[in-house]
């Protein structure tokens, strides 16, 4: 029951395919080139552009795009679309993040596969509405309550905001689970050329459905590796969803304390022990460098920049980004570290990933951190004192 | 490194005054000529009034960090921006391009860009005047793709108002080159 995606009929809906255009409507262009044919969500800064482009774009395609009352509601009837066999997803700011967070669990622990995207603004709160920030990292990685794992890329192009969303959709049905876009609202409401992807390049990875009679079925039992199959709501395989502790038929089991050990570890597990398929990074090696750089987001965008200063002054520094940041990339960044005694970190926030790479580098270099709020993104000069003078120290907290 | 052309532009005024779209524009006829370009964009929560900048950069490769670092010119259209984003702004250095009637900024380049939106018919198009002048100073990209970039942005009905626009805003840069 899976809508059939058609890459010709999505293309002569967004045009030719160099544009230039907006982090937010690439967005919603990598969600429609995703297969996504369901958008729910409520306007918030600066996330709006992406429901303002799918509500003009998602009829176009005979998919829905839907106002909700309240956030709470649009991650709602995202995962109730999924399970209608739809590529569902949402997009806002923190705030709307802030209120998604306990659904975002029920999709974790129902195994529903769905995209959110949140373009980060200045928090806490309502904060800076229009100014960019790096503040929710922590947010994605732990704001639902309980043991959980999911997956976050952060992009730091227009260009990306298309290949992420997209890639996104894919992940969320190959793992059963929320992916999250982290973004922010530099990259959200910047313009650039982007080049959208041939119809070699879109290959959908459809979700695996149950194919065995249906009073076979059991909808919880991981039947190859550890990702049930997920059967779509009205096609005759009785699926009982619940965000309880539940048993591999679906049904709960609150006090069983090996069925909930055992559906806790399979959904963490699922994703962390994946982290070497799902990592993704770009590393930026010099030879002979002690320092080096982990960016992620646009806050790579200046470390870029600063790599490009030093390097002019003859000063070696490497660099990695981190396309994925959930699962973390620990072995990637821990072969990254190896050679180099010093790691800086820039971010927009006080420092949240720097924790973890420090905890990945377990103290074979150390790291600092170039930290900063308000609004304004990170000048690479910042990131250029920091690498010869030394960053903010980093500590526990 | 030698070869590499990029040059950073800062339009700044008012909300309302259609300086993010002015970028906007910039940046998709730089697009269309064959370069790499970025815009970005700061603003307050209001729809109208307050301070708004937009920013530019052109470059002959990809760009990384995708603000202005250090303007090669940069257009005030408002002396609230001006005073905020240019007079006390470490990022200022080039030239500084100004509406004469709405700045006061001495060493800077006088233009009538309102007047000359008055001329054409209306002054809602001052941001359009103020982009065909801008390109001419630029001289990256050609008048007609410019052209053609206004008029892909701009409300259906409207078309022969901007293009007038965006001519004489050219003329004003071939016909004057400014006064100070």
């Amino acid at each position: 029951m899976g809508d059939e995606f058609d890459y010709q009929r999505v293309m002569d809906i967004l045009g030719s395919r160099e544009q230039f255009t907006q982090g937010d409507v690439a967005c919603a262009y990598g969600a429609l080139l995703g297969g996504c044919t369901f958008f729910a969500g409520y306007p918030i800064t600066p996330a709006t552009e992406i429901a303002e482009s799918l509500a003009r774009l998602m009829p176009r395609i005979g998919g829905v795009c839907a106002q909700m009352e309240d956030e709470i509601a649009s991650i709602s009837a995202v995962i109730g679309a999924a399970w209608t066999g739809r590529r569902a997803m949402t997009a806002t700011s923190g705030p709307g993040f802030s209120l998604m967070q306990e659904n975002i669990g029920y999709a974790c622990m129902t195994e529903t596969p769905c995209v959110i995207i949140d373009v980060q603004r200045s928090g806490p709160s309502t904060g800076q509405p229009t100014e960019p920030a790096q503040g929710d990292m922590m947010q994605a990685r732990w704001g639902t309550h309980g043991d959980h794992a999911l997956i976050a890329l952060a992009p730091a192009s227009v260009q990306e905001c298309v290949d992420l969303t997209r890639l996104a959709f894919d992940l969320a049905e190959q793992y059963r689970t929320p992916v999250l876009v982290m973004t922010d609202g530099e990259v959200g409401h910047m313009r650039e050329k982007i080049a959208l992807p041939t119809a070699e390049q879109v290959t959908l990875r459809e979700r695996r459905r149950p194919t065995m009679p249906s009073d076979q079925f059991v909808p919880f039992r991981a039947v190859q590796g550890r990702v049930p199959e997920m059967a779509d709501f009205g096609t005759g395989y009785h699926t009982y969803v619940t965000g309880l502790t539940h048993d591999e038929r679906g049904l709960p089991a609150t006090d069983d304390a090996a069925v909930h050990t055992q559906l806790v570890a399979r959904l963490c597990g699922k994703i962390e022990d994946a982290v070497a398929e799902l990592t993704r990074v770009e590393i930026d090696n010099d030879e002979g460098a002690t320092v080096g750089l982990v960016s992620y987001g646009i806050s790579s965008r200046s470390a870029a920049g600063a790599v490009k200063l030093l390097r002019l002054q003859g000063v070696p520094v490497s660099h990695l980004r981190l396309v994925t940041v959930l699962p973390f990339p620990e072995q990637a960044v821990r072969e990254f570290a190896a050679p180099l005694e010093r790691i800086v970190v820039p971010e927009l926030n006080l420092g949240q990933i720097c924790h973890t790479v420090r905890e990945a580098v377990e103290g074979t270099a150390v790291v600092e951190k170039v930290a900063r709020i308000g609004g304004e993104i990170i000048q690479p000069a910042a990131i250029v004192r920091a690498v010869q003078e030394g960053g903010q120290p980093v500590r526990s907290g | 490194m030698s070869d590499r052309m990029q040059k950073e532009i800062k339009i700044c005024g008012f909300g309302g005054q259609g300086i993010i779209l002015a970028g906007v524009i910039l940046g998709e006829a730089a697009v269309k000529a064959g370069y790499w370009a970025v815009q970005t964009q700061s603003y307050g929560p209001e729809a109208r009034g307050g301070a708004a900048r937009s920013e530019v950069i052109i470059a002959s490769e990809p760009i990384d960090f995708p603000r202005v670092t250090v303007a090669d010119v940069t257009v005030a259209l408002s002396q609230p921006a001006y005073d905020r984003y240019v007079k006390d702004a470490a990022t200022t250095d080039g030239v500084v391009v100004i509406e004469r009637d709405l700045v006061e900024a001495p060493g800077s380049l006088a233009q009538p860009f309102v007047k000359t939106a008055e001329s054409v018919g209306n002054k809602i198009v001052t941001n359009i005047v103020m982009l065909g002048y801008l390109n001419g100073y630029l001289d990256l990209i050609t008048p007609e793709l410019l052209e053609a970039a206004v008029l892909a942005n701009v409300p259906a009905g409207t078309e022969d108002l901007n293009r007038q626009a965006v001519r004489a805003g050219r003329q004003l840069f071939t016909g004057g080159e400014g006064e100070q």
